[in-house]
């Protein structure tokens, strides 16, 4: 299939359509919480979430003894959100700092759940098959109801974060001053951070323990490159979160046997790379060329202070030099000299040069500024 | 001198870990005063501020705002963080943050409108900032930011300032600028509070200090005791301050 038959099929086609949609709702309600919490600095959090949902997938799988997804998820989100506030104890009740806690936690969890899936594994049980694909995530298992649950908790999420959207932004930019002003930031963390264990477990099917945090950091932090705003931050986080899923299932879809998930992933750290390098006010490409040509027009600009002082000495501001005169001044350069010449400031004339009145005008214009300032 | 009492702490004790960060504090800070609270690096300058604003648990003692609880009596304290407790690179604008101060007053989830924003603006005017109102927070120098951050509590219309180091690492324009802004705030009969780093200024800028080194040393009117004696007693060495008419 290539990618033209797949959007061509995609309205029609009730597998690639549910797949597409529930990929494009969890690309949303990631880009949405994971806004808060790359702001929070607590982009690992995602991580240590997701992988200390494991060990709840395995033990719901044993007290039921079913492969159905709802009751894994429930088992996810008990053990997701144990470990969540288990790391947060630890940094707050002991001398580690919050990166150790977290890599504690997601290894012990995550070690913890691997254990538990070797020993289901060796089970007799014909329905354990298959639970290994909650590792990197399987799309293809995706069914009707399975969107409805993603849309229903996005819908939710969407619902609270716009009725707390002031309490969010005060907790996220000060929390101590917000505490200062009666709230009590305690709810308003838990709130946040509950919903973002909820996202996770959502998404565990779909992409998997392992790339499930790049799936709530990449759209976030792509977005925060182009916008000043956290209400466009969150939006933005949002469309290129579901674009990731619907990009990633289509490339996964038209190439045979690509798995969805970690091309999701991918479709998710381009946006990032590509934001990275061409965002116009934070990204790599335009600050190194601002940078250049704030450069180039200081040299200019000294240059032509140079000849403003040697000219202002002769009656004829158009008096001429030579060009060796301007060897004397450290960032004079040939380059410099010529676009001087381009610009009108300058003429030359063999190995002479002389301001013209534009170019004495606007060197007396920059002395001035220079004065004020 | 019968003046209200504004702020009265009893026998406030802080840790961190074993050892205490503040031990048995005793302070009554008389309504109308410019206070500034003084004492060497660690000598929890900051943490009796935050202890007092409840951001921090005390291990014992207690904090009375004219004569109720502190919880009681959030409406009548503002705060004035210091500046390098947050992210500056946090996308708003200095409207945004100023509008936080009215965050309190309305409570959960009301939000802001057309009166909040007018204080906000009056608050940016009043500081100097009304052309950097949308300014994104991170483009700020950091005498711009403090002002903001100084907005942010004027317009809570507080009777009680609280200010962490709030000149710290701003230019002496601004400097002057804060100040007067403090001094109008005295002038209201509103009581200031402010963490304090330049011994220099002391009696420029204040009229009445609290020597603090984990234990309360003195506190009262700068004229009666800013002397090398307390100066010494806090500050652990000789210290010798020529105090300038």
């Amino acid at each position: 299939m290539s990618l033209n038959e797949y959007f061509s099929l995609v309205f029609s086609d009730y597998t690639l359509r549910t797949i597409t949609l529930g990929t494009a709702i969890l690309g949303a309600v990631c880009g949405m919480l994971g806004s808060f919490a790359v702001l929070r600095k607590q982009s690992l959090l995602g991580d240590a979430i997701s992988h200390a949902a494991l060990p709840g997938i395995a033990i719901a799988f044993l007290i039921t003894g079913a492969k159905d997804s709802n009751t894994l998820l429930l088992g996810a989100l008990v053990s997701g959100l144990i470990g969540t506030f288990w790391i947060k104890g630890i940094t707050s009740k002991t001398h580690l700092k919050s990166d150790t806690a977290l890599g504690l936690i997601l290894s012990l969890f995550f070690g913890f759940g691997m254990l538990l899936l070797t020993y289901i594994q060796k089970q007799p049980n014909a329905n354990q098959a298959g639970l290994d694909k909650y590792l990197f995530g399987q799309a293809a298992t995706l069914v009707e109801s399975d969107v409805w649950l993603m849309a229903v908790v996005t819908g939710l999420c969407l619902f609270v974060i716009l009725l707390f959207w002031k309490e969010f932004k005060i907790l996220l930019f000060d929390p101590d001053y917000t505490k200062t002003l009666g709230f009590n930031t305690r709810i308003i963390d838990i709130l946040i951070t509950s919903f973002i264990v909820l996202a996770i477990v959502l998404g565990l099917q779909t992409v998997g323990v392992v790339l499930m945090s790049a799936m709530l950091l990449a759209p976030a932090a792509a977005a925060r490159q182009w916008t000043n705003s956290l209400s466009t931050m969150v939006i933005l986080a949002c469309i290129f979160g579901a674009l990731s899923g619907v990009f990633g299932t289509a490339i996964s879809a038209s190439q045979n046997n690509l798995s969805t998930g970690p091309v999701i992933v991918l479709v998710a750290s381009v946006f990032v790379l590509f934001s990275f390098i061409f965002s116009p006010s934070r990204g790599v490409l335009f600050r190194q060329l601002r940078f250049i040509k704030n450069r180039r027009d200081l040299e200019q600009h000294k240059t032509l202070a140079f000849m403003y002082h040697i000219a202002k000495t002769h009656d004829n501001i158009s008096h001429p030099h030579t060009i060796k005169i301007l060897n004397n001044f450290q960032g004079f350069t040939r380059g410099t000299l010529q676009k001087l010449v381009k610009k009108n400031y300058v003429e030359l004339d063999g190995n002479m040069w002389s301001l013209t009145d534009d170019g004495f005008k606007k060197a007396s214009n920059l002395y001035n500024q220079q004065n004020n300032e | 001198m019968a003046q209200n009492i504004a702020v009265k702490v009893d026998d406030l004790t802080v840790a961190y870990n074993y050892k205490p960060v503040l031990w048995d504090i005793d302070l009554e800070i008389p309504e109308g005063v410019l206070m500034a609270i003084v004492g060497p690096n660690g000598a929890g300058k900051s943490t009796l501020i935050k202890s007092i604003l409840g951001i921090l648990p005390p291990i014992a003692g207690s904090v009375t705002i004219y004569g109720k609880p502190y919880k009681k009596q959030r409406s009548l304290v503002a705060y004035v963080p210091q500046k390098g407790s947050v992210d500056w690179d946090f996308p708003t604008t200095a409207l945004d943050v100023v509008m936080m101060g009215t965050y309190g007053s309305l409570g959960w989830i009301k939000r802001p409108r057309q009166k909040e924003k007018k204080a906000a603006l009056e608050a940016l005017e009043k500081v100097g900032m009304l052309a950097f109102k949308s300014r994104q927070i991170s483009q700020l120098s950091g005498g711009q930011q403090q002002r903001i951050f100084l907005a942010r509590a004027l317009v809570q219309n507080a009777s009680i300032y609280f200010m962490d180091e709030p000149f710290q690492g701003v230019d002496a324009t601004t400097e002057i600028a804060i100040i007067n802004i403090l001094k109008e705030l005295r002038k209201a009969g509103k009581t200031v509070i402010v963490v304090h780093h330049d011994l220099q200024t002391v009696p420029e800028y204040f009229d009445w200090v609290t020597f603090l080194n984990v234990k309360k040393i003195a506190t009262g009117p700068v004229k009666d005791i800013f002397n090398d004696d307390n100066l010494t007693k806090t500050y652990g060495i000789n210290y010798k301050v020529s105090i300038q008419e």
